[in-house]
């Protein structure tokens, strides 16, 4: 390969930018509802087909990562920087993931029951627990919060290499595609 | 091994001046504070003294105080079991699947207002019951409701306010009528709905009580109709005037002639569709409908076991009014949301807890079986 790619593909752009207004959409929701008497049932009903939504996109997401890996880390990176952007998004995927189905399996464990249209219902995961449900709407809460750090910690870094470091580090994940002149790669650059 | 790209194009960037750097820094701060002032402002950091629904709860808490694995309000009560005979009738009203002709499954619950699970059993005590219909197709419609023909509260604002106001003082145990005095001067309209509440004869026990959806509601047809709603659960078993003047000494007596009385044979209810006309009021259910209002008899719901709260499956259900099928939706009544709050809140708090006994033990529930 003589050139490697600089960008993300399209399509993990697109489900890039979807999900995240999607899931900081979410996170805003989860916490106005929980403080809302007079919004609570609006904010509810989005929220959860919300949720399950990310849930399917995250499974097409991780699937999309497996066969188009990322375009590599820029040399502006440390090793100690390489790490974290790796575990912040490793915790971000799993987040996803573990997110909605604590919400579906504590939804379950409550008996509430999880209606997407009138003939789609979602199945009880869990047993009827009440014990259960309490965990899990704690999980809940506090992995969201978790969500919102690891969010917070992600927009930082690339703020900080767009705007100090500037390594065009952003430009992989535009939402435009961007013809970089000259990208001249070497050899072994491409992830083996 | 991954060596790096580097952009030929773009070799490394100009140094920044010591001023163009902070100003940099200064906006990553500013990009900080707008990310994190976002999230805090949903989550309602900015607005100490709003009404949320935890403050809402701690409100009942401080009333009553905190009695583990009871509900926060309505705390004492008694499940129940039987179904639901749908005539059809309603099927022209709302697309609901209850309404089609046939049997669905009902678990229940009937109660007593207040945040005391040990509260004596008292004539003019609100009733409270609590139904899950378990439609065919998997649908859930729960509905809690009193024996009072209309709500004394307009707002979540003025149930709390009056919360407040009935709060035992500390030293002398007992409420202050002047801060009671005081909410119903600024709240005509609860004035109103008690007189309607004492208008309505009260009758000798759960059994022959009417129940009322309090709020109203809306039911929407397969045409795509939506009509306002209330709904009335009447008795058939015949009304009996309630004895103010001699209590019984049984704490219980409410729930074990309850007991009693089903383990006799089945109790009946009729559930009726009132039908509201443009003007009535669905955003305020202090204020009671014309009576002349068209009523439809839609089935029969038929009440055959009981169970203590200590073992029934009723105890861990939230009857959150707003656990709708299609077919019945939310009007614009605001308690409505701010009930589905709150009896989350309270269904949260009480699900980590470790409950202690009910008043109404299974052995209690088990006596003349």
């Amino acid at each position: 390969m003589p050139t490697q790619r600089s960008q993300f593909t399209v399509f993990s752009r697109l489900l890039h930018w979807t999900m995240a207004a999607m899931i900081l959409s979410m996170l805003c929701i989860g916490a106005a509802m929980v403080a809302s008497l007079a919004n609570y049932h609006v904010l509810i009903s989005i929220h959860r087909p919300l949720g399950i939504s990310i849930l399917v996109l995250v499974v097409v997401r991780l699937v999309n990562r497996l066969l188009n890996p990322p375009p590599s880390f820029p040399a502006t990176m440390s090793r100690a920087e390489r790490l974290a952007a790796t575990a912040s998004e490793f915790t971000m995927y799993s987040l996803m993931f573990i997110l909605p189905l604590i919400g579906w399996g504590m939804l379950s464990a409550a008996r509430y029951p999880i209606i997407l249209t009138r003939s789609l219902h979602l199945p009880f995961i869990l047993p009827h627990d009440v014990t259960l449900y309490a965990a899990l709407r704690k999980m809940h809460t506090i992995l969201a919060y978790l969500f919102f750090l690891t969010f917070v910690a992600h927009f930082v870094a690339i703020l900080y290499h767009a705007l100090i470091v500037r390594d065009g580090i952003l430009k992989r994940m535009a939402p435009w595609s961007i013809r970089l002149k000259n990208t001249v790669v070497d050899q072994n650059s491409v992830n083996k | 091994m991954t060596t790096d790209f580097k952009l030929s194009a773009e070799s490394e960037p100009p140094r920044l001046g010591k001023l163009s750097k902070l100003a940099r820094f200064g906006l990553l701060g500013a990009a900080l504070t707008v990310a994190a002032g976002t999230f805090a402002y949903f989550g309602g950091w900015f607005i100490r003294d709003d009404l949320t629904p935890a403050r809402f709860v701690d409100g009942f808490e401080q009333v009553n105080g905190v009695h583990a694995g009871f509900r926060r309000n309505h705390a004492k009560g008694m499940g129940v079991f039987g179904f639901f005979d749908s005539n059809g009738n309603g099927v022209r009203l709302s697309q609901a699947v209850i309404f089609q002709p046939g049997r669905v499954q009902v678990i229940g619950r009937f109660s007593l207002g207040g945040g005391h699970p040990d509260v004596s059993d008292k004539p003019d005590a609100v009733r409270g019951l609590a139904l899950q219909f378990s439609l065919p197709n998997g649908e859930l419609w729960r509905t809690a409701m009193i024996n009072f023909p209309v709500f004394p509260f307009r707002t979540p604002e003025a149930f709390y306010e009056q919360l407040i106001a009935s709060k035992p003082d500390p030293n002398t145990g007992k409420h202050d009528p002047g801060k009671m005095e005081e909410f119903l001067a600024s709240h005509p309209e609860t004035v109103q709905a008690l007189t309607v509440i004492k208008g309505q004869p009260s009758s000798s026990g759960f059994d022959n009580s009417t129940f009322h959806s309090s709020n109203a509601f809306r039911f929407i047809n397969s045409a795509g109709d939506s009509i306002p709603v209330r709904w009335i659960m009447t008795p058939m078993q015949p009304f009996e005037s309630a004895n103010n003047a001699s209590i019984p000494q049984d704490k219980n007596y409410l729930f074990n002639a309850l007991i009693a009385q089903i383990h006799r044979q089945p109790l009946r209810w009729r559930l009726i569709i009132v039908i509201g006309q443009p003007g009535d009021p669905t955003n305020d259910a202090t204020i009671p409908w014309p009576a002349e209002r068209e009523q439809v008899v839609v089935g029969t719901l038929t009440l055959d076991r009981v169970e203590s709260d200590d073992t029934s499956a009723a105890t861990d259900l939230n009857f959150d009014p707003l656990v709708l099928p299609v077919g019945i939706a939310p009007s614009d009544d605001p308690l409505l949301s701010a009930r589905s709050a709150v009896y989350s809140q309270s269904f949260t708090r009480r699900a980590g807890e470790t409950k202690q006994p009910s008043a109404i033990r299974p052995s209690d529930v088990r006596k003349g079986e």
